[in-house]
């Protein structure tokens, strides 16, 4: 009844777009990590030749690239569990029966989400000045000598860590508190005639509850914080001692500051390996939930 | 329907900025576009409503790029294709951007001006503007590195004079940081790799070696000249910090933070615009020490280069014919600070008059160029990377250097083969 | 412990919670409005009592911010119309319509979800200096149209609108074309504004991308604008709250008018995964 062709027409100006800005360029990716573009070479293409798997095993020789993904493994390993504990506190308040004004806070603790990263990360870099940032005058009044967060390389992961915290907790806050909304009531009814005290119901019923949901949420959380970029840019340009260069940095670094496209193309390669284990990981437990 | 609603809004709301973005449009002429650096593009925006007057018909549009992103944003715009007209040009950079064939060749026009005679320039920073035979830039202010000091400290300190040698300093420092409380002696942000390329270029030994095509940064003079620079950390006498940590140089360099600090000469306009009244005649400059008196520092400066892919090159040549007129350089210099590349231009009395410039007038009969390769601004990068981890005790001296020559000998790397086949750029 | 001191507990724990949370967002519009040079100081001043709008005036005088919002503002809703015109369509053919290769279509796009924008930026950029779209807005926005997870959206959305409705349409002779118009849009509307706020906010808030693209500091985006000049007047605290005032205020306003449909987008998009 419906005439074949005309799904067609409804898909293809949507897959064009997709096909030529997306997987065309993908695959243009995979071809520059095996040459050697470089600004010899945007001065004149006769400079380009294929190198190889030369790109790669110079990537892996490189101190600074095992520092950058170090450091973006350390911003993801300490931030993703610190902001999912962060929504789910946030949304155990949220959903306590006690709990007054509760859309208002909602909307307060979701603010930061919508924000313009580029923005808010300036307010936090006053925020974290060593000598007239609050946070420290804040520390001041409780006998802590002053932290040169940004300033220190062992301070200024974690100080960009407590933002990014700050800046998402509120997404999978959201998505917990949907969560927690499905927890049938008699659960906790039964735990309780069983006199399990509060952290007790916690912990047997509210998280076995909620595991599926922290584990997808988790997963996606991580996705994200793997592509650190804007935060250093804005907060400390990679610095101090490149203590907070991550994975995307040094790719933008050797691309779009050095033009070494063939570097960076292999750079990019790392990054999609890093997704895609995650992404496998994650449709790996997607199967075992189903069996 | 709210959804419908809030979508029509949104086209309205794109119909009413495309016609705004309309309206903004200039009227008939032809527009310059013309990127300058800092506080030199607020000083431009000055002195484009006279060059307009006298040149009907051209306007000019100043963008101001940060200097700590205007590298990567002119090598974008080759990259893209999304040139301006013309551009200040740092001449350390000019190599790289020629390498790019980016830049327009100017001889064929300074032969044919009279606004640009080649005879009242600095020669040693006209030649850097020289690659391959062919004038790429027109020198339009002339930067050397050095030290500027807070004479009532260094006085109060017990000095009658700066410090002369690397020595000296160090002394001067110390005695100026024992007396003070909560300061430091000398200020060397670790995001400026300037200070140390000034002092090492005080080695007589170069900084690449074999046709520029190998790093020579194991050199046993640069390791001294790094083992100073760390030490000035390593005792104590700079804060490890980089500039956008101090919330405020001029302020902090007001207050006494510190003594010292290496810098050029745009902050004299800068300190006498923006260090309070009181301060006046109690902060000097001088040479920048050397290993064992008075040596080189970095043949620094800007030009005005034209680029090949400008629509017009006519309109682009004659600002740059503007720009280098002794009067309007002197003007220049009267907002910034900035010391004219036209010798003519220093007579003016604002210049003349002026204590902290003798300083400059003495030190740049000893500036050396950096070597001209495109790569050079990525190595530096790289030093200061390094000396960055050095001084925070990452890694040592012999370490750091080694490995600094490895990674000066990968970029090289291309440079080297196109050398051996004979056509580097 | 009681009900009462229970509910204290929680109630004030919230507060706190929000007001930490609030905090630097309010610490930014009141340091915007503090004299220049008055934040620097210690210890830190909260709020002046002399307010002033100077740095906004000089952000819009003499820093260009007029502009930007105008580039972010059109960026924004250009990516949204178009975005939306493309993704509905597509979004609406894999769920109802059948064409040659769907499934298998399908599929690429799912493994198409794999891979990080990032990896196509580099040669996107040589793409798009081919075409000349380097330092364009237009080029600015052409990877936010290339929106397969919308597309995934809608199809979700499309999936529950009934067969019968359609094929009853299809009887009365009404063409594929007012089918969609008239019985698929207006049933998708809800999931659209969704989607129009979520592209709207991933277009006004994305910063890679323009950063890489534009050059021209007349078509600067507010984010772009802002890095950069704070790269620039790092030291003028105030000047720099009163930008990410202007960058911030608008889709802060954007959220609270549209929570609703954001939320549920958001809910729609994770529960279902």
């Amino acid at each position: 009844m419906i005439r074949r062709g005309t799904g067609l027409w409804f898909a293809t100006p949507a897959l064009a777009v997709i096909a030529v800005f997306f997987f065309l360029p993908v695959a243009g990716a995979l071809v520059l990590g095996f040459t050697d573009f470089d600004i010899y070479a945007i001065a004149d293409l006769r400079n380009v030749r294929f190198v190889g798997l030369r790109n790669f095993q110079e990537l892996l020789a490189t101190p600074l690239f095992w520092r950058a993904l170090g450091n973006t493994l350390y911003f993801a390993v300490v931030g993703v569990p610190l902001s999912m504990a962060a929504s789910v506190g946030a949304a155990l308040l949220l959903n306590s029966p006690l709990a007054r004004l509760k859309s208002f806070y909602r909307t307060v603790l979701f603010a930061p989400v919508v924000t313009t990263l580029v923005a808010v990360a300036l307010i936090w870099r006053y925020l974290l000045h060593t000598r007239y940032g609050l946070l420290n005058y804040g520390l001041g009044l409780a006998g802590i000598s002053p932290i040169d967060w940004l300033g220190n390389p062992t301070t200024a992961l974690p100080a960009i860590i407590l933002f990014s915290v700050w800046k998402n907790f509120g997404y999978n806050m959201v998505i917990v508190l949907v969560a927690l909304q499905q927890i049938p009531e008699d659960l906790y009814e039964a735990a309780s005639l069983d006199g399990a005290s509060a952290w007790q119901q916690f912990r047997h019923v509210t998280l076995p509850s909620l595991r599926p949901t922290l584990a997808f949420v988790g997963i996606l959380t991580l996705a994200a914080y793997f592509q650190l970029f804007a935060e250093p840019y804005v907060m400390t340009q990679g610095g101090p001692a490149q203590s907070t260069l991550s994975i995307l940095y040094f790719m933008y670094d050797e691309g779009f500051k050095w033009w070494n496209l063939g570097r960076a193309s292999a750079v990019a390669f790392v990054l999609f390996l890093m997704m895609f284990a995650v992404t496998g990981f994650n449709a790996w437990l997607a199967q075992r939930r189903a069996a | 329907m709210a959804g419908l609603a809030v979508i029509r809004v949104a086209a309205c709301a794109l119909a009413l900025a495309a016609l705004v973005a309309g309206c903004g449009r200039a009227g008939e002429g032809t527009t310059l576009r013309f990127w300058a650096m800092g506080r030199e593009a607020e000083v431009l925006a000055e002195l484009m409503p006279e060059f307009e007057r006298t040149h009907p018909g051209i306007h000019v549009r100043v963008e101001q790029l940060p200097w700590t992103a205007a590298h990567e944003k002119l090598l974008t715009a080759v990259a893209g294709d999304a040139t301006p007209d013309l551009c200040q040009l740092g001449n350390t950079w000019l190599p790289e951007l020629a390498a790019l064939n980016a830049l327009a060749p100017l001889e064929a026009r300074i032969a044919a001006s009279r606004g640009v005679p080649r005879a009242d320039y600095f020669p040693g920073i006209w030649a850097t503007n020289v690659i391959g035979g062919h004038v790429f830039g027109v020198p339009w202010y002339v930067d050397t590195r050095l030290l500027f000091y807070r004479r009532d400290l260094v006085a109060a300190a017990g000095y009658d004079h700066p410090p002369r040698t690397w020595d000296e300093l160090k002394a001067e420092a110390a005695a100026v940081q024992a007396r003070g409380h909560d300061a430091y002696g000398i200020l060397l942000p670790l995001n400026e790799y300037e200070p140390l390329l000034a002092f090492g270029l005080q080695q007589r030994e170069g900084l690449l070696r074999e046709d520029n095509t190998r790093g020579n940064f194991s050199s046993a003079a640069f390791r001294r000249t790094l083992g100073f620079y760390v030490s000035m950390f390593k005792d104590g006498l700079a804060p490890p910090v980089s500039n956008s940590q101090i919330a405020n140089v001029w302020t902090e360099f007001g207050r006494g933070y510190f003594a010292f600090y290496i810098s050029g000469p745009w902050n004299i306009g800068e300190f006498n615009r923006r260090l309070p009244e009181a301060l006046k005649g109690r902060w000097e400059t001088a040479p920048l020490p050397g290993p064992e008196g008075p040596s080189a520092s970095i043949a620094g400066g800007a030009s005005l280069a034209v680029f090949r892919r400008s629509a017009h090159p006519d309109e682009a040549w004659q600002l740059v014919e503007y720009l280098s007129d002794p009067a309007v350089q002197a003007r220049f210099h009267a907002l910034t600070g900035d010391l004219p590349a036209r010798r003519s231009a220093w007579s003016a009395p604002g210049i003349a008059a002026d204590s902290h410039t003798a300083a400059f007038a003495d030190q740049l009969e000893r500036v050396k160029p950096t070597p001209p390769v495109p790569e050079w601004e990525e190595m530096m990068t790289e030093m200061r990377v390094v000396a960055e981890h050095v001084v925070r005790g990452d890694t040592s001296i012999e370490e750091g250097t080694a490995e600094l020559d490895r990674r000066a000998d990968r970029m090289l790397r291309k440079r080297r083969e196109l050398v051996a086949e004979g056509h580097a750029p | 412990m009681n009900r009462r001191t229970r509910s204290i507990a929680v109630n004030g724990a919230l507060a706190l919670v929000a007001l930490v949370t609030a905090f630097p967002l309010l610490w930014m519009v009141s340091a915007s409005l503090m004299p220049a040079g008055m934040s620097a100081n210690f210890p830190p001043p909260l709020w002046t009592t002399h307010p002033t709008l100077v740095h906004y005036r000089e952000l819009f005088a003499h820093a260009g911010f007029g502009r930007h919002f105008v580039n972010s503002a059109l960026i924004a809703s250009g990516a949204t119309l178009l975005a939306l015109t493309l993704n509905v369509m597509a979004g609406y053919a894999f769920a109802k319509l059948d064409f040659p290769g769907r499934d298998r279509l399908h599929r690429v796009l799912v493994a198409g979800l794999v891979i990080p924008a990032q990896v196509a930026m580099l040669p996107l950029f040589l793409e798009l200096k081919s075409i000349g779209l380097v330092d364009t807005l237009a080029g600015v926005l052409v990877p936010s149209l290339a929106g397969i997870f919308s597309i995934f959206l809608v199809r979700q959305a499309a999936l529950s609108i009934p067969d019968e409705l359609l094929d009853a349409a299809r009887i009365d002779g009404a063409s594929e074309w007012t089918i969609y118009r008239r019985i698929v849009l207006p049933l998708l509307t809800p999931m659209l504004v969704t989607l129009a706020v979520f592209t709207f906010l991933g277009a006004w808030n994305d910063f890679l991308w323009p950063l890489i693209i534009l050059n021209d500091d007349d078509r600067y985006t507010l984010p772009v604008a802002l890095a950069s000049l704070s790269r620039e007047h790092v030291q003028d605290s105030e000047l720099m709250m009163a930008g990410s005032v202007v960058t911030v205020l608008p889709v802060l306003a954007l959220f609270l008018g549209l929570q609703r449909y954001y939320l549920q987008g958001l809910m729609a998009g994770a529960v279902k995964g």
